[in-house]
């Protein structure tokens, strides 16, 4: 076995060593009658090359070579190649979580980087090192609030993530945690009049989403003023990262749970992801998750270590802020790496490119249907409304190598036949207009072959 | 400083301070191609919602980059670079063809919501790596949604409250010995059960008799690592199994030690009712300097209904696609499928292995940490001599009558080139020294580890103060924690 650095003499000089005779010895303490005696149903030990293969393989039959306009909370940005160069060294890559700091100063520089450039999107005081993914941050950012008002129940709004609605369910329904959803109104924005009736003196929080679920900016002051007059904290999840280079980030809001994926990690079928917790430094007792703090070696000299751990798990056990333990460091040093390479000025272009190019996009859906929610200003994606049935469309657009829009019908039935399109700095005029066009054209029949070939170059 | 170091030798690492510091307006590492579609005018499309600046966001060139990660990354210990015996934690070699293949196009660019007809191939890694797992683990069903082994105890007791009160009464608490990992305390007041510690016997194993007296029906389940922290198998476990089966409760099993049994004993076969993997422990996918992981639950037949949605499953027309409509289930634990992309490197480090490598592979990892039990006995008290399996606990009772504790010992250890192993844990040992080798580590590695842990007792004796200073050979001597934390300090910002 290629990976063990042992020759059958080194086992048995060790056996020997030991004082055994063999290696079923070693496992004596386990009662003969559980041992297996067969071997594991596995795949047979496969060369590397071969390896290589069945992952190509797999690749082939996974959307290789499709266009997609899809978002939804997993979005498609270029990756910096040096991404890779640099989380690809051993130093980062096969290290454990940085507890022993005076070999660890390298992960641990790299998380407090990170936490300041958090902060510095965000607008927030203090960010953690991360959590596993927006979902589950939405949901942790929600149990803080929990804790730090005493009160338990929590309004949420129906255009957040309906995944994330769904794990924060799951989350609350055995904490005691009432959930309630307000609703949005015609502009897509979170309706404030149903937001005033669903706050009791019993809410702890609203949880919103800005860029919400259909890509609509949120009036986040005005949803803060109305929690907060109800003694409510307000937590709002980002979902897509880049709209921090061009829209104002919720600065009103006590919480923001974060999904990162947008900065420089790669769609990966929905894992593994980046969430963050940003907050007030006042809070940050109550947040969940590893905290990386500068402090002085006993020469005086800068360095950093893990810090606040009185409010984690293997301190506090049963009293922790949160179970989580192992979070996703790589993932965020790659989301690090990627708010260094465009900072303060290329996060700022790359999100015009992305509002540029949605608006287009929208325009041209425009022309011929319906794009849900004008009057209210959105980052990258749009519901575009038709007559026909999206997963129709969207058969016919595959059939070009084209992903359509994400159909809403499973999440959103009242809005009939709508789809949630998504364009990035990736997404190019020509896949833009043929999409357009073969959204336009429902009485189209299976492409000619002209028109084929043509579409073909289109997306490739 | 005494010289009996052999495996490592100073040499100079670069100074790099931090990326704001070397951030100069007009520097950029970027580049956008031109704008294909209209210029926008974005304070027209975003009105106050626009955003004006972006603070002290940095501002750099790629080549600054590629030195300043690569100036950070030399500080690091690796895996890359020796034993990293840290107990429980697993650390065996990552082999780089799990990262090759977790890039390949169409698996590390697949939407989670594309289409199922183009998702097959995800789908099939998905199923064969659930299949992989079920065989291993002898249970009968997986979910693969958790994040990490936390998130996947979190999972793992919901679905057993979902049992519980589909019998009626969801029950109170949860067992949980007093050897084990603080995850499993925090995970069941997450899902709101009372956690009630169980003592662990001479042996270092549960105290049956406790249990007995503990056990009753107002326990939802007993959280189980086995073998435990101490390396220990615990051999009474079908007697602990029936106990609490006869009394309604399930026996959930922690598997952050899994690498001790894979291939060998199956903890279905023993009479485990759910429990979590970390496949970034026993398969072999990156630690990352702390995470992704991934914690996929598996469980028997009893709790299947209560999976978390959605679930893979075989098509009428022979295709692979997810079931959402799961009317019993928990719900979901996380937007998606999981962390994907470390099924894919689990899936590639069975494949590597096969059932005969897996195999071995335990064989060796038990082996070594016997082979380093034998090397230091004596040289370190043993608090319990109990079998050994993949990792073996030490204390520093010797030691500690020289005023060296075990965190100094681990620190000693830095100077000697290695990894320190795990420190204070499990609490049932006063000054733990938790050592996990893995079978990653050669004959070669572990005798000068041997080596450097005697040499570390025989300066303890001679030399206490080295011990109690040390490290002495890295960037940073033993860093302020306490000033850390009283007046903490957790972003930079410019001066003024």
């Amino acid at each position: 076995m290629r990976y063990l650095p042992k020759s059958p003499a080194d086992r048995e000089a060790m056996l020997k060593t030991i004082g055994l005779g063999s290696v079923d010895e070693l496992f004596a303490p386990i009662p003969a009658e559980y041992r297996l005696s067969r071997d594991l149903k596995v795949p047979r030990q496969m060369a590397e090359s071969e390896i290589v293969d069945y992952f190509r393989q797999r690749s082939r039959e996974n959307g290789e070579g499709y266009t997609s306009f899809l978002g939804a909370g997993a979005y498609a940005h270029y990756r910096p190649v040096i991404i890779d160069s640099l989380i690809s060294r051993g130093e980062f890559l096969t290290a454990y979580t940085p507890y022993q700091a005076e070999i660890s100063q390298g992960t641990l520089q790299s998380i407090f980087e990170f936490q300041t450039m958090i902060c510095e999107l965000t607008g927030m005081e203090v960010a953690n090192a991360s959590m596993y993914d927006g979902s589950t941050a939405a949901a942790e950012g929600v149990m803080m609030a929990v804790r730090l008002t005493g009160r338990r129940s929590v309004v949420v709004a129906r255009s957040l993530h309906p995944e994330y609605r769904e794990v924060l369910a799951t989350y609350a329904t055995h904490q005691g945690m009432p959930l309630s959803v307000a609703g949005f109104g015609e502009n897509g924005r979170l309706n404030l009049k149903e937001l005033e009736k669903s706050i009791t003196p019993e809410t702890a929080c609203v949880l919103i989403q800005s860029p919400n679920f259909f890509g609509t900016i949120e009036d986040v002051a005005a949803i803060a003023e109305v929690a907060h007059k109800h003694g409510a904290m307000l937590v709002v999840s980002i979902a897509e990262a880049v709209s921090l280079g061009i829209v104002e980030p919720p600065r009103e809001a006590d919480v923001i749970a974060m999904e990162a994926q947008s900065f420089g990690v790669p769609l990966g079928f929905g894992g593994p992801y980046c969430g963050v917790i940003a907050t007030r430094e006042k809070y940050v007792r109550q947040m969940p998750g590893r905290l990386v703090g500068q402090t002085v070696d006993k020469q005086g000299r800068r360095g950093f270590v893990l810090t606040l751990a009185t409010r984690e798990q293997h301190i506090r056990r049963e009293k922790a802020t949160s179970n989580i333990c192992t979070n996703q460091a790589l993932v965020a040093l790659m989301v690090n790496i990627f708010m260094t390479v465009y900072g303060k000025v290329g996060l700022k272009e790359l999100a015009r490119q992305n509002l540029a190019k949605a608006a287009y996009t929208a325009e041209q859906f425009a022309k011929h249907g319906k794009v849900l929610f004008a009057g209210a200003p959105r980052f990258n994606e749009f519901v575009v409304q038709t007559k026909e049935d999206p997963h129709a469309i969207n058969s016919r657009l595959l059939r070009h190598k084209i992903v359509g829009g994400l159909p809403l019908n499973k999440f959103y039935p009242e809005l009939r036949n709508a789809a949630l399109w998504c364009c990035t700095e990736l997404t190019t005029r020509n896949s833009i207009d043929a999409a357009v066009r073969l959204v336009a054209d429902r009485d189209a029949s299976a492409p000619s072959t002209k028109e084929e070939a043509g579409v073909e170059e289109v997306a490739r | 400083m005494k010289n009996r170091i052999r495996k490592a030798t100073r040499h100079v690492n670069q100074n790099e301070g931090l990326i704001f510091e070397k951030s100069s307006s007009g520097k950029a590492a970027w580049k956008l191609p031109p704008l294909d579609v209209p210029e926008v005018d974005a304070s027209k499309l975003l009105g106050s919602a626009e955003r004006k600046d972006l603070g002290s966001m940095p501002e750099v060139s790629e080549i600054e980059i590629i030195r300043h990660f690569t100036r950070l990354s030399t500080w690091n210990y690796a895996i890359d670079l020796g034993m990293y015996p840290l107990g429980s934690c697993t650390m065996k070699y990552n082999p780089r063809v799990n990262e090759a293949v977790a890039r390949v196009e169409g698996i590390a660019n697949g939407h989670p919501y594309q289409p199922e007809k183009i998702s097959q191939g995800a789908l099939n890694i998905l199923k064969t790596l659930s299949e992989c797992l079920i065989d291993i683990t002898g249970m009968d069903a997986i979910t693969m949604q958790p994040a990490a082994g936390a998130h996947g105890e979190m999972t793992g007791l919901l679905m057993v409250r979902a049992y519980h009160q589909s019998q009626g009464n969801a029950r109170k608490k949860i067992l949980i010995p007093d050897s084990a990992h603080g995850t499993n305390p925090a995970t069941a007041a997450m899902v709101n059960y009372a956690v009630e510690n169980l003592k662990s016997d001479a042996r270092g194993m549960v105290d049956i008799g406790a249990l007995e007296a503990q056990m009753s029906e107002d326990v939802a389940a007993l959280m189980l690592t086995n073998p435990n922290t101490l390396g220990v198998f615990e051999q009474d476990i079908h007697k602990i199994a029936d106990i609490l089966h006869a009394k309604g409760g399930l026996l959930y099993m922690d598997g952050a030690n899994m690498n001790a049994l894979v291939g060998k004993v199956r903890p279905g076969d023993f009479g485990v009712d759910v429990m979590h993997l970390n496949l970034h422990k026993t398969f072999s996918t990156p630690h990352g300097g702390g995470g992704p992981g991934s914690g996929p639950v598996a469980i028997k037949k009893i709790l299947e209904p209560f999976l978390p949605t959605p679930v893979v499953v075989t098509k009428d027309d022979g295709t692979l696609g997810f079931d959402y409509n799961r009317p019993h289930s928990v719900g979901r634990v996380r937007a998606y499928y999981g962390n994907f992309g470390m099924f894919v490197r689990a899936l590639a480090y069975i494949q590597a292995n096969g059932p005969e490598g897996l195999r071995q592979t335990t064989e060796d990892a038990v082996l070594n940490a016997n082979y380093i039990r034998k090397g230091l006995e004596g040289a370190y008290d043993l608090p319990y001599s109990t079998a050994t399996m993949h990792e073996v606990v030490f204390s520093d009772k010797l030691q500690a009558k020289k005023g060296v504790r075990t965190m100094d010992i681990a620190k000693r250890l830095i100077d000697y080139g290695f990894h320190p192993y795990t420190t204070a844990f499990p609490l049932i040992v006063p000054g733990a020294l938790m050592i996990e080798p893995t079978e990653s580590e050669s004959k070669e590695e572990m005798d000068l580890f041997i080596d450097a842990m005697k040499s570390i007792a025989e300066e303890v004796e001679e030399d206490p103060q080295t011990v109690l200073d040390a490290p002495h050979s890295t960037r940073v001597s033993r860093l302020d924690e306490t000033a850390a934390a009283r007046k903490p300090i957790l972003r930079w910002k410019p001066s003024v």
